[in-house]
């Protein structure tokens, strides 16, 4: 069948500068460059570019530029060149059109219409570069009330304290699965959350059992519909167990990770045979209500012996603030809670496109659901889906988050350039793909140091902005909506995130 | 409520009123390597407290009575003192009964909920009785005989990974989507109580099946199962792994192998590997 | 904007109720009254399946002095006298009350924010054209407009000869608050432990929730509660507290009072079978399930619930169509139990002549001198 589609994006080759070195065919996992010995000459094939920019990157001449193709069918609001070319590929293949990364559709950014607050002459702002600046964030249940004894050599505590885990700076990284990214990936992640004191989350394709002493005290583990990779000993070796729900980008469906990404390693590492597709049903069996997730709850309770902070992900969603109510009843330590905006390695795009809703109104939703019932102490709560700054992430914590998971902006760091073809597999900067050819190109090395430089500048902007506000201890802005004002937001919008308008 | 609001706040339904361990001494006996664990009143925690307890004063061989209901029993022994228990067990097993479990080995006098040896990695499960909704579920190695029948989703996303192949082997019949998304293992399904002519109970047998292999004895239709698997009569080879699992099942459950034996076995087999790699457009 | 109202737009409606909960219901079918202490007991066996927000007791044959009285129990929050009058100037105004007192609490036992809780058995008084209705109409009526009209009021109990006993907290706590094992006998306990996840802290909140003698425990959340709800609204039945339970009450009342239709039949429009099972069905068999999905589609409940329902002389239970939530049932003699775990009925009837799991959708039905029950054995396990 002669394909119909469009080619996405257009190669321009500036021949003057091309020196035919083929760097550029090398890098390119699709085919989108050919030498060819009879003209010798460099021919491209746009209609496989997916506008990675390796070749763009790594052309030693600067003499390839990739951007979207010009081609244009006429201009329609409603039947857009993307809709017509989807139905054009649906009406080829028959198929459930897949996608990768966060939802990339123009709805509103709360983020950007939130500012925050400063210090001005009432109460004086702090410098950070000379000042303690505090970031240090505790993960799981708090008690309502301590019991101390007086004894002979101090105080004592006696209460019984629930299992917490202190990070350095509010910022983790989401859970990304050895599978859907490279080994160098994961383990990349790995080394930087041990380096910056933070977590790192191993989604459900397991942890390799190499990587289990050096990095498990930083390792979110979870536990997901597929139970890849899952026995106690894997549990136990982590910081805190999650529980996976749902996901921003898919909340309500499962995720096949397809037969060709399922190697060697992958299948070793989440216990399956090699090359047969790895399969997470959409919801987890044994959980069909919320007390069934009580009962995985208090299962993983049992199997890591009271020891470690359960964690419950959940994508936000229409009842996102009674859900979230019922996860911490149900004695989750900590809920996670992914919006729309959230990424994927894999999801059909029209989910990812249609389904769920803006991460920040979940969220403020969420804890003021849990301050108006008592128990927002009770649990902590990690907001995730599209963090792309540490403004953002201050605004959330401002908003009621503990802390934030990123994943988007961790892959960016490591050099993802959001092409969303994150589930062919062929990721061309090594991050997404499990082929050795493309994964070795990732040093995890060099990107653990890149993450851990994207921390570092954002650890200091988020003090700086602390600073500004005469804040020395996150704590004291977490949940602090007085520091946020809302510009261009409709009353409904201002009312649901408990944020006054600006001026107001 | 003017003024200061009442607030319910939260209470914690599975420990509120737990005693510590220290508190339940009465409740047990050890003597040498062998213990008796009297179940009645305690509480789900406590129970699982008290066997570690025993555990740690050397019981291997543990006898519980009066189990009504409490769950994860197993779950909290794995890998204290890299030891295998022998758990017995009277009465009714509580939800998730062996979860995790990573080499103890448990049998049941009585009945089993739902979730039997959910996600359990190593051991042995026997079940004097039923068991309830998705047992073995992501079951990853190890046995469980179940002697009666098992209820809905049995063996749902049953894996296994080279030599470490999960067997499950149920006396009676199964209710409704058995073998869902099964990814590995060998799952035997014996019927010995169906009433002659009738067929297995369950629908939609094998639906996203990708792995393992089901035996079925008893009259199971086409109709019967998911559109993920054919069945297909046993070879010699087939018969040699159903004799030797149908041999453990009746061993342990005072049977008749050959008895077993005697019945017409085949088996359901996944027609792909990838049941879903052509649903997507890439 | 002329002609709209705000408060007519779905989009102001209070949320549908989420929770999941434990289940328990016993039946004589001999009609012989037995104490609580059976239904409180095996409630408490399964406490992790609630989280103690909620606890409730339906108990029928309790009142056989006033037998032939509709017995309102009435809830005043906030223990406000002035709404009691109101309410008492209402009951006398609409029927004759034989009796009233205060149902009697266990001072010991401290639960959350309690309201003051009383009992009237009274008779319809009928006046003018309410006399073509039936006592029954009448009484849904009467007991609707105190619901909707005086706040602060809640009538939670209508039913002749039985009684709802609910309130905040685990069940055995409201059952030593109500001093159920102490001052009541029945034939058949219905008992529900509530996890909800909306209104914690409203006694009206907790279940069961009754309308007349019927009463309904649930567990689960229905994912077309939307559609059932505004396909019942279109009947009258306007819900008050957006839950579950409540658009399953009155979808039996609708189906199985007003209708007729045996609960054997309901069951197949709850919990229909697939297409292609009904495809397979023989001729007879294949019209009545496709009919039934045809005309009641809107009251089709998608998604995960097990429901005991009750009424004089009968007690059913049911599962969704795929059992997403499990029931056991019971059996010893006369005695027929329901729970949501086989150990809770173990645990207070440990000889059981038998226990199964139904078969999903397939509804098991408990009827006064009958074996019905063992039907559902079919295809059990």
């Amino acid at each position: 069948m002669y394909s119909y589609l469009l080619p996405e994006f257009a190669i321009e080759r500036k021949t003057e500068r091309c020196i035919k070195c083929r760097v550029c065919e090398r890098q390119c996992p699709v085919g989108g460059h050919k030498y060819d010995p009879d003209f010798d000459a460099m021919l491209s094939y746009e209609e496989v570019c997916v506008g990675c920019q390796r070749c763009a990157v790594f052309c030693p001449t600067g003499a390839l530029c990739v951007q979207p193709h010009q081609s244009q069918y006429k201009l329609n609001y409603s039947w857009t060149r993307e809709k017509l070319q989807d139905l054009k590929k649906q009406a080829e293949t028959g198929g459930v059109i897949l996608t990768g990364s966060g939802n990339d559709k123009p709805f509103k950014v709360y983020w950007d219409h939130l500012v925050l607050n400063a210090s001005q002459v009432t109460n004086p702002s702090i410098d950070p570069l000379r000042e303690p600046m505090e970031l240090k964030t505790f993960l799981g249940k708090k008690p309502d009330s301590l019991e101390i004894d007086l004894s002979e050599d101090g105080y004592e505590i006696k209460s019984e304290l629930n299992p917490n885990k202190m990070i350095e700076l509010p910022v983790a990284f989401s859970a990304m699965s050895y599978g859907a990214i490279s080994y160098q990936a994961f383990l990349s992640l790995a080394m930087a959350a041990k380096e910056m004191g933070t977590l790192f989350n191993t989604g459900e394709g397991g942890l390799p059992l190499e990587m289990r002493e050096k990095y498990g005290k930083n390792a979110v583990v979870q536990c997901a519909s597929g139970r890849f990779g899952v026995d106690s000993e894997y549990f136990n070796c982590a910081s805190i167990v999650e529980i996976k729900i749902g996901q921003g980008a898919k909340p309500g469906i499962g995720g096949h990770l397809p037969g060709e990404k399922v190697s060697f390693n992958v299948a070793r590492n989440r216990m399956i045979p090699e090359g047969t597709d790895a399969l997470s049903p959409a919801p987890q069996h044994d959980i069909y209500s919320i007390e069934d997730l009580s009962m995985l709850i208090y299962a993983l309770k049992e199997v890591t012996n009271y020891t470690k902070p359960i964690s419950v992900k959940i994508a936000a969603v229409n009842h996102v603030a009674a859900i979230a109510s019922g996860i911490v009843r149900a004695g989750a330590d900590i809920i996670a809670i992914d919006g729309i905006r959230g990424g994927t390695g894999s999801a059909p795009k029209i989910i990812r496109d249609n389904v769920g809703i803006p991460l920040e109104l979940a969220l403020a939703a969420v804890d003021k659901r849990l301050r108006d019932e008592g128990i927002r102490n009770k649990c902590s709560v990690i907001a995730a889906g599209g963090f792309r700054c540490s403004g953002d992430v201050l605004k959330a914590i401002a908003l009621g988050a503990d802390a934030v998971y990123i994943g988007t902006a961790a892959l960016v760091a490591m050099g993802c350039t959001l092409c969303q073809k994150c589930y062919t597999g062929k990721c061309s900067w090594g991050v997404c793909t499990q082929d050795p050819y493309l994964s070795k190109r990732l040093n995890p090395e060099i990107a653990s140091a890149k993450l851990v430089n994207m921390l570092r500048s954002w650890e200091h902007e988020i003090k700086e902005m602390l600073g500004g506000m005469g804040i020395n201890a996150i704590e004291s802005i977490r949940g602090n909506r007085d520091h946020l004002r809302g510009v261009g937001l409709e009353g409904w919008e201002l009312d649901v995130l408990g944020v006054k308008g600006a001026g107001e | 409520m003017a003024g200061l609001a009442l607030k319910v706040g939260l209470r914690d339904m599975f420990l509120e009123g737990s005693r510590h361990v220290s508190e339940l001494g009465g409740y047990a006996t050890v003597s040498g390597s062998e213990a008796w664990v009297d179940a009645l009143n305690l509480k789900h925690k406590e129970l699982n407290d008290l066997l570690r307890e025993v555990v740690s004063q050397g019981a291997r061989d543990i006898t519980v009575k009066n189990v009504f209901g409490q769950r994860y029993i197993g779950t909290r022994l794995n890998g204290i003192f890299g030891c295998k228990v022998n758990l017995s067990i009277f009465g009714t097993a509580g939800n998730d009964l062996g979860a995790f479990l990573n080499g103890q080995k448990l049998t049941i006098y009585g009945n089993a909920q739902d979730g039997v040896g959910n996600t359990m990695n190593e051991g042995e499960i026997i079940v004097h009785g039923k068991a309830g909704d998705v047992a073995a579920m992501s079951m990853r190695g190890g046995k469980i005989f179940i002697r009666n029948n098992v209820g809905y989703r049995t063996a749902i996303h049953m894996k296994e990974y080279n030599d470490k192949i999960p067997v499950l082997v149920i006396g009676g019949t199964a209710q409704d989507f058995f073998g869902e998304y099964m990814a590995g293992g060998i799952v035997i399904l014996l019927g010995l109580g169906l009433a002659e002519g009738k067929n297995h109970n369950a629908n939609y047998v094998g639906t996203g099946m990708h792995g393992g292999v089901i035996f079925v004895r008893g009259n199971i239709e086409k109709s019967q199962l998911g559109k993920d698997v054919g069945i297909y009569a046993t070879d010699d080879r087939d018969m040699e792994i159903v004799r030797q699992y149908s041999g453990e099942f009746a061993q342990r459950f005072g049977l008749d192998t050959e008895e077993i034996l005697q019945g017409q076995f085949r088996k359901i087999l996944p027609l792909s590997k990838r049941p879903y790699g052509s649903i997507y457009a890439y | 904007m002329a002609g709209y109202e705000r408060k007519n737009s779905e989009r102001y409606l209070p949320d549908q109720g989420r929770e999941a909960c434990g289940l328990f219901g016993v039946m004589n079918t001999s009609g012989k009254r037995f104490p609580g202490n059976v239904a409180i007991s095996a409630i408490k066996n399964i406490k992790v399946r609630g989280n103690g927000l909620g606890g409730g007791f339906a108990v029928y044959g309790i009142y056989p002095d006033y037998k032939d009285y509709y017995a309102l129990h009435i809830m005043f929050e906030n223990k406000r006298r002035e709404v009691k009058t109101v309410v008492e100037r209402y009951l006398t105004e609409n029927f004759n009350v034989a009796y009233d007192e205060q149902i009697p609490t266990n001072p010991q036992v401290s639960l959350f924010h309690p309201p003051l809780v009383w009992r009237y058995f009274v008779t319809p008084e009928k006046k003018g054209d309410e006399k073509d209705f039936s006592d029954d109409e009448f009484v849904v009526d009467k007991v609707m407009h105190i619901n909707t009209s005086i706040d602060d009021a809640y009538v939670f109990s209508s039913g002749k000869n039985m009684g709802v006993f609910k309130g905040v907290g685990f069940p055995d706590e409201i059952a030593d608050y109500f001093l159920l094992d102490k001052l009541y006998e029945g034939y058949i306990w219905t008992v529900h432990s509530r996890f909800p996840t909306n209104t914690p802290g409203w006694w009206g909140g907790a279940h069961p929730f009754s309308i007349l003698d019927w009463t309904v425990v649930h567990n689960g959340e229905i994912s077309s509660y939307g559609t059932n709800r505004r396909f019942l609204e279109m009947y009258g039945y306007y819900c008050t507290l957006y839950t579950d339970t409540e658009v399953m009450a009155y979808a039996v009342d609708f189906l199985m009072r007003r209708q007729g239709l045996p609960i054997e039949v309901v069951s197949k429009i709850f919990a229909p079978p697939m297409w292609d099972t009904i495809d397979q069905m023989r001729e007879k068999e294949k019209r009545l399930n496709t009919t039934l999905r045809m005309v009641y589609g809107p009251l089709l409940l998608n998604g995960p619930f097990t429901v005991i329902v009750a009424r004089h002389n009968e007690m059913f239970g049911i599962t969704d169509r795929i059992r997403l939530r499990p029931i056991t049932a019971g059996a010893k003699d006369d005695m027929v139990y329901l729970s949501s775990e086989e150990a809770a009925i173990r645990s207070v009837a440990p000889d059981l002549d038998f226990a199964w799991t139904p078969h999903g959708g397939n509804p098991v039905v408990v009827r006064m001198n009958s074996t019905d029950h063992l039907l559902s054995m079919d295809n059990s396990i």
